[in-house]
């Protein structure tokens, strides 16, 4: 069976996200949401917080972790995981930052087709 | 016989690697070395000395024609080569061919000039080698000469210092939110920027050149929102790149910079690469240690011994005198990583230290940095620091052979040590004003010692004093922090907010001893509001501290859709604004229209992306936002009043008309609901209103303090009055004081509850002054948050990446 391949899709500049905020992408397997921390760093995670599947992307952006706007949920960007005492993940989408561009990998956004 | 090797580019890197090769060989090359510049390998770091007068060029030379002469380099400066012929192993200047066994390609890198108009005007000048710093010192000779350096990072800066130390009047303009943002974070890059400032030189962030204006030499710089700044010269210091042409031409491998693989080898075997203008790992380099690194094992490669460059950590300090400033490493926040931050706001010292599984990932420390190296020795040796974790931040000075404890390190302070540097307490004071006046709580110790009464950031430690001086008879009581990034309290903040006119976040932060760099969901848009508050028309506010309803200005449903609530003054309506909303309703298939509590209607259920529209066509039709999602005024809930009722007294409804137009706008700690009912019939409710009128025949009672949420609360009265101007004017000044007073998200009767209704009695109705002062700052802030923030966003596209997907994958 082969593997699908990483390609890396250009979303747009860093600068179209604003420090500290986020921006949606439409994808096939849904909105994701793509942050930008105060260290300009980039990180994308499926835009649907574990709790009750709010827009992550909506909420404030601190460290390295966003807080849903719903319920005050607290998500890790980098793992997807909820801190604290709450439990819960949300799926990570990898980035990558060239240039000044944001990249995606296509794959994590590709619906998967029903296994053989 | 020696092999022959040519260099091209006599900077830093290729005379690094140049005295490596012959520490490993003397004679195993004959070297040619090109230059570019008429001149030999001078100590580039130190052009910044040169160019404030602290040093003269002779001081920074590091080959001389000794040395040239003494390793039997045949040296070519001034001579630029034009070609390299790889096939025949030649390079080619104007003067002719020179071949080569093994070539170096040390061209270094280009200054990034932005393409904006008159970026080719005289006076335009780089700040690469000497010829630029003589013609900036130039230029600097003429008195009352002004300069625009564009670019506020390490070369920027410098740049920017020394001209102003040469008495040039200077202006730094930087894209970004704050300074040297690839190095620093925003709480050191506001101490850099306070130090600067200090120093006469002006700084502009977020500030965007659109031109450089002049007819035959440079006159000013254009910004983008129009502001001309008077130049005689600008500096363009925005960056660099990899000088890549002449490599690129002669058909090497090349991506950002000249590929180069461990063993500093480009694509051709016998041409190396080194510096600034080689790529190694997909990493460019612009800072001296990493070629430093390279020279090393370019210098290996070429006499045949193993060597591998694996890429640098790199730490940065800025070479300005009197500037102490320090990064390295990784210094991002993360969920992974602890730091630890300390910060004297009353030295001006800040340092954070970033850690990852207990060993240190980043640093970054102002103000303070003799500890600098010692922390990037722990950072390059990956050392676990988990033992001494507590004390890491102070330094090796206190990192003793056993594990310290804070408290330890209090209790081997000497009694003349200081621990509230704003009030000039030392240690032995407290100690003995603990033990003769019998003090047993925080608040006492700042009653008789004045110890941590000021600032307040030595709280900590006095508390570490009681401890140690009351032993286990001592239990900290403090009131609850604003949140886990400091340990002032709300009102702690606002007080020092306004004191030390703290104008930014990085400067409370700073100046308060935040223990996280920037802060969390809690404290942002507390913060945020606090400065909004306190500094109308100064200080900016930030979208990206508050919450999604205020950002957007609509409020977000559980399903991610947003609700449009327009306002309808007073509750007032009439047809044609009831048909456009029907109209917007169908439009933009709204699936619920209801009618609200406040008396007026909302859309539930539009897409974001429908905002800007259905708002624009709410806005033609005349109405602006109803701002249902603000800590701000929502609405002005009346009855008909003496229009049609039978008991009305006043009219309640024109009353409540006029308020609502001067009242709404301002941000609050909380929302503000009202009210006005025509007779105490209350037909209105406005006695669970924040602030309520109720008309009577002699006049009108001003109720404030009432709520109907999780807690239901009654008004209190505040008092009687007789003439609508004097309600308003009452309203805007109790809420001003609610503004300036409050805690953020309380209501304003947890406000009452805490300064009590006699103290706004006090301020509000006793003192006639007092109330006109707090009136004109109310209308002096709504004269800046008077707008309708959909008619901003829906004609004139502001933030109007909030609205769209950045993009769409198939």
């Amino acid at each position: 069976m082969e593997r699908v391949m990483s390609e890396w899709v250009d979303i747009g500049a860093l600068e179209d996200i604003p420090v500290r905020g986020a921006r949606k992408v439409r994808t096939p397997i849904g909105c994701v949401g793509v942050f930008r921390t105060n260290a300009n760093e980039v990180y994308a995670l499926v835009d649907a917080c574990p709790h009750k599947g709010g827009p992550l992307s909506e909420g404030i952006v601190h460290g390295r972790a966003v807080t849903c706007p719903l319920h005050n949920w607290v998500i890790a960007l980098d793992t997807g995981l909820a801190q604290g005492a709450d439990e819960g993940a949300v799926p990570t989408v990898p980035t990558r930052l060239e240039n000044g561009r944001i990249l995606i990998d296509r794959a994590a956004v590709t619906l998967r087709a029903a296994a053989e | 016989m020696a092999q022959r090797l040519v260099v091209i580019g006599a900077g830093m890197a290729s005379g690094r690697a140049l005295e490596e090769l012959f520490a490993l060989d003397p004679d195993a090359y004959d070297v040619t070395l090109f230059g570019a510049e008429p001149r030999g390998n001078y100590n580039r770091l130190m052009l910044s000395p040169v160019l404030s007068g602290e040093k003269t060029y002779e001081e920074i030379i590091t080959h001389d024609a000794a040395w040239y002469a003494a390793n039997r380099v045949t040296c070519r400066f001034g001579e630029a080569v034009t070609a390299v012929d790889r096939a025949r192993k030649v390079v080619i200047t104007a003067q002719g061919e020179t071949p080569y066994d093994k070539l170096i390609v040390a061209t270094g890198s280009q200054p990034f000039i932005i393409p904006v108009p008159g970026r080719d005007l005289p006076g335009v000048i780089t700040f690469r080698d000497l010829d630029d710093v003589n013609r900036m010192r130039e230029a600097a000779a003429v008195p009352g000469a002004k300069a625009v350096v564009i670019g506020g990072g390490l070369l920027g800066l410098e740049a920017a210092a020394g001209l102003r130390m040469q008495g040039m009047e200077v202006t730094v303009l930087h894209l970004m939110p704050h300074l040297m943002e690839r190095q620093l974070d925003p709480a050191a890059a506001y101490l850099l920027q306070k130090e600067l400032e200090r120093r006469g030189i002006s700084v502009r962030c977020k500030a965007n050149t659109h031109a450089i204006e002049g007819t035959d030499k440079v006159e000013g710089v254009k910004l983008d929102d129009g502001t001309v700044i008077p130049a005689d010269i600008v500096v363009m210091a925005v960056g660099i790149r990899p000088d890549t042409a002449l490599a690129k031409e002669a058909g090497l491998a090349c991506g950002r910079g000249v590929h180069v693989d461990d063993r500093m080898v480009t694509s051709d075997p016998d041409v190396l690469g080194v510096g600034e203008c080689v790529e190694h790992d997909g990493m460019v380099y612009g800072l001296v240690a990493p070629l430093y690194e390279m020279g090393r094992v370019l210098a290996r490669t070429l006499v045949g011994e193993a060597g591998a460059y694996r890429g640098s950590v790199m730490n940065t300090k800025l070479k300005v005198t009197g500037v102490d400033l320090f990064s390295a490493g990784d210094f991002a926040e993360g969920d992974d990583r602890d730091e630890i931050v300390f910060r004297d706001p009353a030295r001006g010292v800040y340092k954070r230290i970033v850690l990852r599984d207990d060993k240190v990932i980043g640093a970054v420390m102002y103000g303070d940095t003799a500890d600098g190296a010692w922390f990037f020795g722990l950072l390059k040796d990956r050392t676990n620091v988990a033992e001494m974790r507590d004390m890491l931040v102070f330094g090796p000075a206190f990192q003793g052979g056993t594990r310290l404890d804070p408290m330890a390190a209090v209790a081997a302070l000497p009694d003349d040590a200081e621990i509230c540097g704003c009030n000039g307490v030392c240690k032995g004071s407290i100690v003995n004003a603990i033990k003769t006046k019998g003090l047993s709580s925080l608040e006492d110790v700042r009653a008789h010692t004045k110890a941590s009464s000021s600032c307040g950031t030595c709280s900590g430690l006095v508390e570490q004093v009681m401890a140690m001086t009351l032993g286990d008879g001592f239990e900290a009581k403090r009131n609850k922090s604003l949140c886990a990034c400091t340990e002032l309290t709300h009102m702690d903040v606002r007080r020092l907010i306004k004191s030390k006119e703290l104008k930014t976040m990085p400067a409370v932060m700073q100046e308060c001893g935040w223990k996280t760099s920037c802060g969390c969901a809690s404290c942002r848009p507390a913060l945020n509001y606090y400065l909004l508050c306190d500094w109308p028309g100064e200080y900016e506010d930030d979208y990206q501290s508050r919450f999604i309803n205020e950002r957007v200005h609509s409020n977000i449903q559980k399903d991610g859709t947003f609700s449009v609530v327009p306002r309808m003054w007073g509750g007032l309506t009439n047809p044609s604004e009831l048909r456009a909303i029907a109209d917007a309703a169908e439009k933009y298939n709204v699936p619920t229209v209801k009618v609200t509590g406040g008396q007026r209607i909302d859309l539930l259920g539009v897409k974001k992306e429908d905002l800007p529209a259905i708002w624009a066509d709410l806005n033609a039709a005349g109405m602006v936002s109803g701002q249902a999602y603000a800590k701000g005024l929502r609405t002005v809930k009346t009855c008909v009043g003496t229009d049609h009722c039978r008991f009305g007294t006043q009219d309640s409804t024109g009353l409540g008309v006029k308020m609502e137009k001067a009242l709404w706008g301002s941000w609050t700690p909380a929302k503000v609901k009202m009210a006005v009912t025509g007779c105490p019939r209350n037909c209105a409710e406005a006695t669970c209103k924040d602030v309520g009128v109720v008309c009577v025949d002699s006049g009108y009672d001003l109720h404030i303090g009432g709520a109907a949420g999780l807690h239901v609360k009654e008004t209190v009265v505040l008092c009687k009055l007789t003439a609508e101007a004097e309600v308003i004017e009452y309203s805007a000044a109790v809420i001003q004081l609610y503004r300036e007073e409050a805690q953020y998200l309380h209501r304003m009767y947890k406000w009452i509850d805490v300064v009590g209704l006699d103290h706004i009695k006090e301020r509000v109705v006793n003192d006639a002054d007092s109330r006109k002062a707090l009136a004109d700052r109310f209308y002096y802030a709504q004269r800046f948050m008077q707008k309708d923030p959909w008619a901003e966003r829906a004609a004139e596209g502001v933030h109007a990446h909030e609205f769209k997907p950045i993009a769409e994958v198939a």
